[in-house]
């Protein structure tokens, strides 16, 4: 028990993380097939946000809320100008955007160096998340116990929204069938760009408390993105549940195997971890049952 | 005895023209270029191979491969591996390996000591590793997004764990320093020209290889499977071993480019291999034309050639417009130079010369 819950907390704590980095983009990818390559570099501009507005900001707790806010907005319409730029025209192809959105991540990427330097910044935390806080006998970095509760709380909103709002039930009608809703009056381009602005605004929420743990430069998203796109992959697509399921399995399993071996090993194993699992579920742990042969 | 015109000569004879065609190209390379420049295009000849091979398994099979880099990196390490053995000499380690107080060299370096399964496993270590890859996701009909994110998420594991053993594979250095090349000492410009000429015929080989693919009935098979997957399965093919076929010829490609890059470069290191680079082994294809037989090796000689020109003296933009490429070309262009294969005859037939048939749209599916 003494090494067994400390680890497991580390592992739910892992798979909090991979869950705010890969909420947004299992939103986008269900709803509209759409694989955003710069999903990372929204986050980035998000953990930007979070650094702008601590320097702007003399209040850490302020400006933390702040950021949260306002990272949203500005990773959001990043996402909602990609989407009405070069996103739209590409519905028929969605393996085509994975090559044009990595483009967009390469220049993103180049803005942020160019702008804001290519050494690290920080964003400096409020102290109440710098200072560990003990329960049961057990310390925990606060931060991380903040992305948690962050974590939950996005998944919940998220959840209202697509279940209870006129809004998400558009949403769910349009990732289920296009045709039909278009047909029974629902602007499907319209909520293809709502969705893709929600999406993205997720991976701002995200980058402005994943600034709290790192230090943000302009390959702050790569070291999210990969992990994030196999817990979309395991998750399934289009349900929300099996992302949250798969982020914190897939971050209980890494922080089981990285202890006794090493960091290295327990990403390759995350690896094929996924793909054996794909052998029982090819479409993921969640799938809409369908009639379609694919 | 029949006289053939100049066009149906062309016609008939096309594969046979464009060899020689080639072969005079790549004899004439070294009467006008540098010792330097001759290194530079060899350089790029490797990235060919990986992007003819990519032409393949994403234009004709649609299999959207974000991992090159891994058989790259196989195929590399492979050569590396036997270069710096046959450097150093029998019961030797390596200086990182002695570093790390490593007296003998691990299992898989001794394995590829042997020069005939050092070149071999070049090619035979990517392609086996790309079938097991293949078989266990196109056997499950993981397609399409799936596959590009394992494959990408693949390469990213590998280039982590070659980071985390860096007491047997030198880490985030790579392997580097070598001396010689099968024997002949890598400094001499006589043996650069040789290694550029193996370069360049192995190229010519892959494009001819393709060539024979494209026109035989299994090329048929690899496009039937992109197109109409299930009708596939109902003629009774198994579309699995199609698409590992074609992936596996990609793979040994890419495996065979990266082991030439050991000897022309002078360095393998994981920062060559990852995540972007291996994107980026796809701007040539996607420039050049996936469907087409020669845009990818086109299309990657004139980007790496506009990266060396560009990137050292304009990095920032240089970055820009690589981004900018894959955002436009794809988006609006999605056929590269491809796109441009119907304009002369539609040319000619606006201006009615000649006789043209009728333009073969090459349809983009995903």
């Amino acid at each position: 028990m003494g090494m067994l819950f400390p680890q497991i907390v580390a592992g739910l704590s892992n798979g909090s993380i991979l869950l705010l980095a890969a909420l947004g983009l299992s939103l986008t990818f269900g709803q509209m097939g759409v694989i955003n390559n710069a999903h990372g570099e929204f986050m980035m501009a998000g953990a930007y946000t979070a650094y702008v507005t601590s320097t702007i900001i003399g209040n850490k707790a302020v400006s933390l809320g702040v950021a949260l806010v306002v990272g949203f907005v500005v990773a959001g319409l990043l996402g909602l100008l990609l989407d009405v730029l070069l996103l739209e025209r590409m519905r028929n192809r969605p393996l085509d955007t994975l090559l044009v959105t990595f483009g967009v991540s390469l220049v993103l990427q180049q803005l942020a160096r160019d702008i804001f330097g290519a050494t690290p910044v920080y964003a400096e935390a409020p102290d109440a998340l710098t200072n560990p806080v003990t329960v049961f006998g057990y310390s925990f970095s606060a931060g991380r116990l903040f992305i948690f509760i962050l974590s939950i709380v996005c998944v919940a909103a998220l959840y209202a929204v697509l279940k209870l709002t006129p809004l998400g039930r558009q949403i769910r009608a349009t990732s289920e069938n296009r045709d039909l809703a278009e047909v029974s009056g629902i602007s499907t381009k319209t909520v293809d760009h709502i969705t893709f602005f929600l999406g993205s605004g997720i991976a701002g929420i995200a980058g402005v408390a994943l600034s709290l743990l790192n230090s943000i430069s302009f390959n702050f998203g790569t070291t999210f993105i990969v992990q994030a796109f196999l817990v979309v992959v395991a998750g399934g697509v289009g349900q929300l549940k099996g992302a949250v399921i798969a982020s914190f399995v897939l971050g209980l399993a890494q922080s089981a195997i990285e202890l006794p071996t090493s960091a290295s090993i327990g990403q390759m194993a995350i690896f094929l971890i996924v793909v054996v699992f794909l052998q029982f579920r090819p479409q993921g742990l969640v799938s809409i049952r369908s009639r379609n042969l694919a | 005895m029949k006289h053939l015109t100049a066009n149906e000569f062309a016609t008939k004879y096309k594969p046979l023209v464009g060899a020689v065609i080639a072969i005079a190209l790549i004899f004439l390379a070294p009467a006008v270029m540098s010792v330097y420049s001759l290194g530079l295009l060899s350089k790029y000849l490797c990235y060919a191979m990986v992007a003819i091979g990519i032409g393949l398994a994403w234009g004709q099979g649609g299999m959207l491969t974000l991992g090159q880099g891994l058989f790259f990196g196989l195929g590399a390490y492979v050569m590396a591996i036997h270069m710096k053995l046959e450097d150093i000499g029998p019961n030797q380690v390596p200086d990182f390996m002695s570093q790390y107080g490593i007296t003998q060299v691990p299992g898989f370096w001794e394995l590829f000591r042997n020069p005939v399964i050092a070149v071999i496993g070049v090619a035979a270590v990517p392609g086996i590793v790309a079938a097991v890859l293949g078989l266990a996701v196109f056997g499950r009909g993981v397609r399409g997004a799936y596959f590009a994110i394992l494959s990408q998420a693949l390469v990213a594991a590998f280039a982590v764990l070659l980071i985390g053993q860096s007491k047997t594979t030198g880490g985030t250095n790579g392997l580097n320093d070598f001396k010689g090349f099968f024997g002949y000492d890598l400094t001499d410009p006589a043996n650069k020209r040789m290694i550029y000429y193996i370069c360049a015929f192995l190229t010519l080989a892959m494009v001819l290889i393709v060539y024979w693919i494209r026109r035989s009935f299994i090329g048929n098979l690899i496009i039937g499977v992109r197109d109409q997957e299930n009708r596939m399965k109902f003629l009774g093919y198994n579309p699995a071993s199609i698409k590992v076929f074609a992936f596996s010829v990609a793979a040994m490609f890419a495996g065979i480019g990266g082991a030439m890059f050991v000897p022309v470069v002078g360095i393998i290191s994981p920062s060559d291999i990852s995540v972007t680079p291996s994107i980026l082994m796809l701007a040539g294809v996607v420039i050049g034309g996936r469907t087409t037989l020669l845009g990818p090796l086109v299309g990657t000689l004139i980007i790496r050639f506009a990266e060396t020109q560009l990137s050292e003296a304009y990095p920032s933009a240089w970055t820009y417009l690589e981004g900018l490429i894959f955002i436009l070309v794809i988006a609006f262009v999605p056929m590269g130079l491809g796109q441009f294969k119907g304009v002369w005859p539609w040319i000619k037939e606006k201006l009615g010369i000649g006789v043209s048939g009728p333009v073969k749209a090459e349809a983009v599916k995903a």
